[in-house]
């Protein structure tokens, strides 16, 4: 078990305000909007939200990974750099060093036409000063290390002739070639099937350890946070509605969204029973709702909650909710 | 994420918009309307007779009486031109709207059913696209004998393969989709599938392509007119007009000059109109 | 919850030593030398019954056959070997009007909510067809029809006049569902009804099957790779595994209780959503291995934990476990307090 946030500790990389607006032709989107957090050394924090959530336009946002036209305002301390106002070379250090990300669909990140070996050594030269031979042992090294069988035969094989669980494995090396300190997982584990996520989290989890990574998880699937993350920040419509510990916010969640997530996934033991649902659908960036963005699908929304945002607020230690009702939803406890 | 993806990156024509059309549709549109206007009735706006020979002014170069000039038999170069459009879109229309609904059924056909039948079609395709389309056209006018309607027949066997491809290929596309599926789990007869469900979303491009294709009948047209195998003169044709005026080029350049430019404003409005269109129906989607 | 175990009469679908093999294209050096053409062996005899008023779910990971299966249900693919009957009757061998009859009384919904709805017709059109077609209603009652559809599936009745692109997933999924249910069909087979939807609206479209499965009378056929989902769901429970069924059972007997080793991995394998219950060892190891080229046997002794040498060269059968649940595994007593693993092979490397 990892630390969790004490105040004594500085966090690995600290968020703050980050903003990120598209301009389309309909007019600007705000698919992030003044998103706040910290990661602490060694944590694995969840972002989790559902499609038009703005969790994966976060995580490219805090890596410079945003193309115009799009303006992405806000700090990204990393170590207390800030990674948004760095010169490009301080970047290139950063980004795939000390920073690596590893995304969804491995097939359309790594390159078709380069051996598993090039890219890894690609990437040991950019960020090592080993030499050839000792880059090709690092290589062998590093495939085996995710649990690839043969990794020394292996590393001569393209990327298509490996299967989606191993192409996923073979993007965390050459993550991992570069030693980083912090991972960025962009839903690595959506397009695999659940006994290979099983295997791919486990893994995540164990290479945390060994490299002492903090990791930042997005996802949309609750369970994968419940057995993965140490910390969760929910994220509704561009922004974070609840963080905290995920056994917190799993045992009592204070905004009505969570609460809703939360029941709308089926447990065992209420077989054919009613699901709590949300009602309506997700809204679209470009349309995000006056006052709460989610009133229009809150059971608890009052007239206040249409006319003002709640910002977010600490309501315990390391525990934040955006929420005017908190306190009513909290007293509804988890659902069944 | 798809809801904040940039918009497709699109040709700089298609981004110029007039209340909501695409500009390229409205600029081709104009320029088709005004032709099938002339067309239809030539004479409200030809100043004078196209077969009237004035032999008091021959070769007379343009001036206000004769605006284009006139020709060796003194006729009014721009009557003719004028008179000429009822001609040329009329192989417009007619070389290629059989074409299309040969091709479009042909193609919807052998697109859903593949196997043999598209093997079949395969060959033909090779076939047909292996010579130079204007050579086959020729070679066949040339056993027919000349005048437009063997025109008519010699594009109208080539032209068809040409839409039926398109539409097979997009068919193809579209009877994988799910939705596909649907109707056969419904117990839809596969004519109902085709011709109800599948062809409406593939014929976008068989519809923008016609367009093209028309300018390049009128082309064809005029180039078969100007080797003597299409109209025939003293009919008022644009390629039949250039040819009267090959002989005068360096002393009376009007009697090819107009005739040639009126053809490049006519192909210019479909294919304006073909882009106009393709962006329409794409923004629709 | 009503006593789904026992089934009296006789099964509404069943289904009998399927096989479905897709050719795969063969090169031309290949077919000159001679050499028979590879297939991928997507069902490779299954045998299984869907009772009247009951949820069957299917689960099982991509290239398992599931989807193909349901496929075979509806008549969408045609099988190889083994047959499908409705009502006793071999749906390969109706035709004409028994044919119109069967594609009546079965109705599929797809998983792809962009997909498999026509772009170019209205909801009114889509859902018009399916009622004139099938001479569900007389014309001039098409409209008040259509209106009670779009109420069932809790649609708002000005949705009639609308295209597909301006609904939400979760909405173009009540239309599937409303558009299946236009002919008043006796089963319903879903194919990964909501795992294309956000998690709030996977729950409302949940829970509208559920609702309407009671109303109606519906027979479910329930295809998904989620089992959280496929267990909040179904009476019984068939996990397939390379194109075979290898446990079936009720839900309940199957979750506490699994008699395979696969599905105690599938299991175990699904995170649990109690972060407090949550282990670091992997459930299993290895992949799927190629549905070209299946492993002699049993189709799971590349994976499984207990393999012995038995399970290298026959493949086990689908075997009475009691109650009528059944599993494909020559441990008997897998998965009962008796059970000892002692055939634990050395681990693989």
């Amino acid at each position: 078990m990892s630390a969790l946030a004490t105040p004594a500790e500085t966090p690995a990389l600290s968020v703050q305000s980050l903003t990120t607006v598209f301009q389309t032709p309909k007019g600007p989107v705000r698919a992030v909007d003044a998103v706040s957090f910290d990661v602490m050394p060694g944590e694995v924090l969840g972002l989790v939200g559902e499609s038009g959530s703005g969790k994966s336009v976060t995580l490219r946002s805090l890596m410079g990974l945003i193309h115009a036209p799009a303006q992405v305002s806000g700090r990204v301390l990393w170590q207390g750099a800030d990674i948004l106002a760095m010169p490009k070379k301080a970047l290139r250090r950063v980004r795939g060093g000390e920073v690596a990300m590893i995304f969804q669909e491995p097939m359309t990140a790594l390159n078709p036409v380069l051996k598993v070996r090039v890219q890894i050594e690609e990437n040991l030269a950019a960020h090592s000063q080993l030499d050839a031979r000792q880059r090709r042992a690092r290589a062998i090294e590093l495939l085996d290390l995710v649990g690839i069988p043969a990794a020394e035969r292996r590393l001569e094989d393209y990327p298509h002739q490996f299967s989606g669980g191993m192409r996923q494995r073979v993007m965390i090396a050459i993550a991992l070639a570069s030693n980083p300190k912090l991972l960025l997982a962009d839903e690595p584990t959506t397009a695999l099937d659940v006994t290979i996520q099983d295997q791919i989290l486990k893994l995540i989890l164990d290479l945390r350890d060994e490299f002492a990574m903090s990791v930042v998880f997005v996802t949309h699937d609750l369970g994968v946070v419940a057995g993965t993350c140490d910390r969760m920040a929910v994220m509704y419509a561009g922004r974070i509605v609840e963080s905290g510990t995920v056994a917190e916010i799993f045992a009592r969640p204070h905004h009505p969204y969570t609460r809703g997530l939360l029941g709308s996934v089926p447990r065992g033991g209420a077989e054919r029973t009613m699901l709590t649902s949300i009602e309506g659908t997700p809204p679209s960036l470009a349309v995000i709702p006056q006052g709460c963005a989610f009133h229009p699908r809150c059971a608890y929304a009052v007239e206040h909650c249409v006319a003002k945002r709640p910002a977010l607020e600490r309501i315990g230690l390391g525990r934040m909710v955006a929420c005017f009702r908190e306190a009513e939803v909290a007293a509804a406890g988890a659902p069944v | 994420m798809r809801a904040i993806e940039a918009p497709p990156q699109r040709s700089w024509r298609s981004r110029f918009k007039v209340a909501g059309l695409p500009a390229t549709l409205i600029v081709g549109g104009l320029v088709l309307f005004a032709s099938l206007v002339l067309a239809v009735v030539p004479s409200l706006f030809a100043p004078y007779d196209p077969a009237a020979m004035d032999y008091n002014s021959i070769l007379a170069a343009p001036s206000l009486a004769h605006p284009f000039g006139t020709d060796s038999f003194g006729r009014d170069v721009l009557s003719r031109v004028i008179h000429a459009y009822t001609i040329d879109m009329q192989i417009a229309v007619f070389a290629t709207t059989g074409p299309l609904i040969v091709g479009v059924i042909v193609g919807a056909l052998v697109g859903y059913a593949g196997g043999l039948a598209e093997s079949i079609f395969g060959r033909i395709v090779d076939a047909v696209i292996s010579f130079p389309q204007l050579v086959l056209v020729i070679a066949i006018v040339a056993v027919l004998g000349p005048g437009l309607t063997n025109m008519y027949i010699a594009v109208g066997v080539i032209d068809w393969v040409f839409f039926a491809r398109l539409v097979s290929g997009e068919v193809k596309v579209q009877k994988r989709l799910d939705y596909a599926d649907a109707g056969r789990a419904m117990g839809y007869t596969p004519m109902r599938i085709i011709f109800r469900h599948l062809l409406p979303n593939a014929i976008t491009p068989a519809i923008v392509y016609w367009m093209t294709d028309m300018a390049l009948a009128i082309l064809l047209g005029s180039s078969l007119g100007y080797l003597g195998l299409g109209a025939q003169p003293p009919a008022a044709e644009w390629g039949v007009q250039i040819a009267d005026g090959k002989n005068f080029m360096a002393t009376a350049w009007w009697i090819s000059v107009f005739p040639g430019i009126a053809i490049v404003v006519t192909g210019l409005g479909f294919s304006l109109f073909g882009d106009g269109l393709a962006e329409l129906m794409r923004t629709k989607k | 919850m009503s006593a789904m175990t026992n089934h009296p009469g006789a099964p509404l679908i069943s289904v009998e030593a399927l096989e479905k093999r897709f050719a795969m294209r063969q090169t031309i050096v290949g077919r000159i030398a001679g050499r028979l053409p590879l297939a991928v062996h997507a069902l490779n005899g299954v045998d299984l019954a869907v009772h009247r008023g009951e949820t069957l779910g299917i689960v099982g990971e991509s290239g398992c056959g599931k989807s193909t299966l349901a496929r075979c249900l509806v008549r969408l693919l045609e099988p190889n070997e083994g047959r499908v009957r409705f009502e006793g009757r071999d749906i390969g061998e109706l035709r004409g009007g028994e044919r119109r009859a069967f594609n009546r009384r079965v109705q599929m919904i797809f998983q792809d909510p962009y997909s498999s709805l026509n772009p170019r017709m209205t909801v009114r059109q889509i859902l018009g067809e399916a009622l004139s077609v099938h001479r569900m209603r007389p014309k001039a009652e098409i409209p008040v029809r259509i209106a009670e559809l779009l109420d069932l599936v809790r649609l708002p009745q000005d949705a009639a006049g609308r295209y597909p692109h301006e609904f939400s997933g979760g909405q173009r999924q009540r239309i599937g569902i409303a558009r299946a249910l236009a002919v008043e069909p006796d089963v319903l087979v879903a194919d990964e009804l909501v795992s294309a939807l956000d998690v709030s609206v996977q729950a409302q479209v949940v829970n509208l099957l559920l609702q309407l499965q009671d109303e109606l009378q519906l027979t479910i056929v329930f295809v998904a790779h989620d089992l959280r989902l496929v267990r909040h769901i179904s009476h019984r429970v068939a996990v397939m595994y390379l194109g075979k069924v290898i446990e079936i059972g009720p839900t309940e007997a199957l979750f506490s209780a699994p008699r395979h080793p696969y599905t105690m991995a599938l299991l175990d394998a699904a995170p649990e959503l109690d972060p407090g219950r949550r282990t670091r060892r992997a459930a299993t190891r290895g992949e799927l291995p190629s549905p070209v080229d299946l492993p002699g046997g049993c189709l799971f002794n590349t994976r499984c934990p207990h393999v012995f040498e038995r399970c290298q060269v026959e493949r086990p059968l689908l075997a009475e476990r009691g109650g009528d649940h059944r599993a494909a595994c020559h441990l008997a007593d897998f998965g009962t307090p008796a059970f000892e693993p002692s055939f634990t092979a050395a681990e693989p490397a």
